[in-house]
């Protein structure tokens, strides 16, 4: 193989890298868009291996992790739901609409932590 | 607005290189949308309960040490109310009974030969109280004296048995008023010189009075008499010095708060909320 060859069989790899990132969001996006239509009917085990699948596709897609927390939430799975929301809030530090959702799932969690009270 | 926006549409649609503005400006806020996009959705979170309850069948509110405010009878009040709210839970079979005399126990020794009694300090204040007078309680160390009760395994052992061994509530509610006074922050409509209104932060200086609510709930194994859990919580309400409201009614905002988290104590609770999914 020659140089000539080999640069330019490097050039596709590279230019076609961001087309299969896209190729991945697209598809990871369809997954999130059809986890929210079922989670709105009330069908949450759905939404969560929909949205599952999605941070599998798109590992960095904020968006699926913040949906993945809110419905480990509903389903009390508040570990997970922790793991989750830090999981977006790393890749959108600046997501305020993410914030408030971990916010409010904090309030909660606290509670719920809240185990032991004072003893006599 | 509107009739700026037609007019600004207008002078786009006039030329075709406005049209391609206007369709470039439109495409753009599409894309905005379509990138912020997202949809609230209300859930429901559980929360598992703080105590195994399942070798229980019967549950009984013992009563509780409590006084500091002569409107409200706070040891009535704690125990019809989280009798109603049991009853309504359906959590257990809730025991109606009499309330244990706690105050008279405590101030005999738990009608045992030797109460534990945690420490010397703690035991000395009930034997100074004159026994006629009901004693005062305005502090958290007003009741120390006599949460010796509690602690005593004997006594609570003999209630179980009288009572089929249930899960026993207990302890202490400390409901006083409070006056305090100092700066807080409201808000406050003005108007600027347009006529436009805004909502800005105010501090004013305020006398305000209220009440603290204090009850700690504790929870007794009547089949051993042993404490299982306890928890306390502190609430607290401020009005306006010159607002009249009634102690009682208080009493029941402060309980009204507190309540979820009592009842999460024995079963399983659904908290409410909104969250935003997002695309």
């Amino acid at each position: 193989m020659s140089v000539r060859s080999l640069v330019l069989a490097l050039f596709v790899v590279v230019a076609s890298a961001p087309l299969a990132w896209a190729g991945q969001r697209g598809q990871a996006k369809e997954q999130v868009e059809f986890g929210i239509q079922v989670a709105q009917r009330g069908l949450w085990k759905e939404a969560i291996y929909r949205w599952e699948r999605a941070t599998q596709l798109d590992p960095t897609y904020a968006a699926a992790f913040n949906n993945l927390a809110v419905a480990y939430e509903h389903e009390g799975q508040l570990a997970k739901a922790r793991e989750a929301y830090a999981k977006a809030l790393a890749l959108e530090p600046n997501n305020s609409l993410v914030r408030q959702n971990y916010d409010l799932f904090k309030e909660i969690n606290d509670r719920a932590a809240q185990k032991d009270g004072r003893q006599f | 607005m509107i009739a700026r926006l037609r007019k600004t549409a207008g002078s786009f649609r006039r030329t075709a290189g406005g049209r391609a503005r206007l369709t470039l400006c439109l495409a753009l806020v599409a894309a905005l949308v379509a990138c912020t996009s997202y949809t609230e959705i209300p859930i429901e979170t559980p929360i598992q309960p703080k105590l195994d309850v399942t070798p229980f069948q019967r549950i009984f509110i013992a009563g509780f040490i409590a006084g500091a405010n002569e409107d409200v009878d706070a040891n009535m009040e704690t125990v019809r109310l989280l009798r109603s709210q049991l009853r309504n839970k359906g959590v257990m079979r809730v025991i109606d009974a009499d309330t244990l005399p706690l105050l008279e126990v405590a101030k005999q020794g738990g009608e045992t030969s030797t109460p534990p009694v945690p420490d010397q300090q703690a035991a000395t204040p009930v034997a100074d109280q004159d026994p006629a007078k009901p004693p005062v309680f305005n502090d958290e160390k007003d009741l120390e004296p006599y949460n010796h009760i509690f602690a005593n395994v004997a006594y609570w052992k003999r209630i179980g048995e009288e009572f089929q061994q249930p899960l026993i509530v207990t302890g202490a509610v400390l409901f006083a008023p409070q006056q305090r006074s100092g700066f807080v922050q409201r808000e406050q409509e003005v108007y600027d010189s347009f006529g436009r209104r805004q909502v800005v932060p105010v501090r004013t200086y305020m006398e305000r009075k209220g009440f603290v609510l204090r009850p700690t709930f504790i929870f007794i194994d009547g089949r051993t008499g042993e404490t299982l859990h306890s928890e306390t919580f502190r609430e607290e309400i401020l009005y306006n010095a010159n607002q009249q409201t009634p102690a009682l009614s208080s009493y029941f905002e402060l309980m009204d708060r507190l309540l979820p988290a009592f009842l999460n104590t024995l079963s399983a609770q659904k908290i409410k909320g909104t969250r935003t999914l997002l695309k």
